[in-house]
């Protein structure tokens, strides 16, 4: 089945304002630069992003709070973001924190078709309160609810037509399981190979769980910190 | 007194061979310096990362391949990468048999707060949570007290948790530390430091056997 769509604004056709998105990425590293610059463009509001960062003031997710496009986060590490601080801070932004396990199997929960499961993190912490708690092998866990997004927008190194995927390195992180949790899941890649190229043995997200796949205009990879050693 | 190098020295003699091992940002990230001899370990990072090796040369970095500190790194020989559930699989399932993280506060039960302080710093837990609520070795590397001479080896913390009766170690720039019994305990003291500054500076109940060794770094 062809998944190919010509360009990013045939890929995000059908994002509204309200919706809820999963954006794949940990930090700047394997995010959906070319969609996201196509939101930013759009000027879609009032979204709920999911993703495990808010990316930095000028770069990622951060331009989407420039703009004031998102209503709320759910992310598990914000660190690096004054705009978003200071929209929190201001009332202006809902921030529902999680922790980066829990958010990562919530995506994998919702794309797999599990509603809830069990977990010992968060037990004891803010993140427990008003959720169900049980002992299994004598150690308290609390309930947590599977997470699914109106579109889900990912980034791979390699795709085929069909919509099979290869992330490199740790550009993996929340991608894979952010692809199997949309409704509607856009992929955009850095080579766009035809069905056949790519080994079977190989394939990191099968093309099932992606319905929209387009190869990215222009992909900057920035990198947040720079740490080298001396040759 | 050891500086934060000292620290993750003595975190390094608690490898064990064979062992995978996560450290977290800050000091716990030197400890991969430290390796003692004969000993092989290897490093997770939750971003989706086994067989961590040191930082690129320069001009060699590569945006795809970062640590949990959004730091770029290289990878070994016999690396793998997988994505984040996989990673808190591995961390979830106990799979990885020591963690070594940060804290602000411990107490002698063994909580752990290091991800927030309400109204100033909301930066989010990362995968905190999940490493100190799965993890059976967790080590703390922290300092004793804070700038002004507050303790932050407490009875209770008073920032919010990050994790409940999870700390069975903690090294400072002062000491070797274990929880027990809801109770710290001396094991070591810092190259000239004498148990009476450790007593004063520790908020917390504290079990002073009769002789306490000095580290040996």
């Amino acid at each position: 089945m062809n998944k190919v769509v010509k360009n990013v604004e045939e890929a995000l056709i059908g994002v509204e304002d309200g919706m809820t998105l999963m954006i794949g990425g940990f930090g700047l590293c394997g995010i959906p630069e070319n969609s996201i610059a196509e939101l930013v463009k759009k000027g879609t509001k009032n979204l709920t992003c999911i993703s495990n960062n808010a990316g930095v003031d000028d770069f990622g997710l951060g331009l989407l709070l420039q703009t004031k496009q998102i209503k709320k986060m759910i992310s598990s590490y914000v660190g690096e973001n004054d705009e978003f601080e200071s929209q929190m801070l201001a009332g202006e932004l809902e921030v529902d924190l999680i922790p980066q396990g829990s958010l990562a199997e919530r995506c994998r929960a919702g794309g797999a078709g599990i509603p809830a499961f069990f977990t010992p993190a968060g037990y004891g912490t803010e993140v427990a309160e008003g959720k169900e708690v049980r002992i299994y092998n004598g150690k308290p866990h609390i309930l947590e609810e599977a997470l699914t997004a109106d579109f889900a927008i990912v980034k791979a190194w390699k795709g085929d037509t069909e919509g099979n995927l290869v992330f490199k390195a740790t550009a993996m992180n929340f991608n894979p399981m952010m692809a199997m949790a949309g409704k509607i899941t856009v992929a955009e890649v850095e080579e766009l190979v035809p069905a056949g190229q790519l080994d079977p043995n190989h394939i990191h997200t099968p093309g099932i769980f992606v319905q929209r796949i387009f190869k990215g205009e222009k992909f900057e990879k920035r990198i947040e910190q720079r740490t080298t050693r001396k040759k | 007194m050891l500086d934060k190098t000292g620290i993750a020295k003595r975190i390094a003699q608690e490898l064990q061979n064979g062992w995978y091992v996560n450290l977290g940002i800050g000091i716990p990230t030197l400890v991969a310096n430290y390796i003692p001899e004969g000993i092989e370990v290897e490093f997770q990072s939750e971003n989706g990362v086994l067989g961590m090796g040191p930082f690129p040369f320069e001009g060699e970095e590569d945006a795809d391949l970062i640590n949990a500190g959004k730091q770029t790194i290289t990878v070994r020989e016999g690396a793998s990468f997988f994505d984040s559930a996989t990673s808190f699989a591995m961390i979830r399932g106990q799979h990885v048999q020591l963690t070594v993280l940060g804290a602000m506060e411990v107490s002698q039960n063994g909580d752990i707060a290091n991800w927030k302080i309400p109204e100033k710093m909301v930066k989010g837990m990362g995968g905190a949570m999940d490493l100190v609520a799965s993890a059976d070795n967790i080590i703390v590397a922290m300092m004793h007290s804070n700038k002004a001479g507050v303790s932050k080896i407490l009875k209770e913390c008073t920032l919010p948790l990050t994790g409940v009766g999870c700390v069975k170690k903690v090294v400072t720039e002062l000491a070797v530390l274990e929880i027990k019994n809801g109770k710290f305990h001396l094991i070591e003291r810092a190259p000239g430091v004498s148990v009476e500054e450790i007593v004063s500076k520790t908020e917390g109940d504290l079990v002073v056997p009769e002789f306490v060794p000095e580290m040996q770094l």
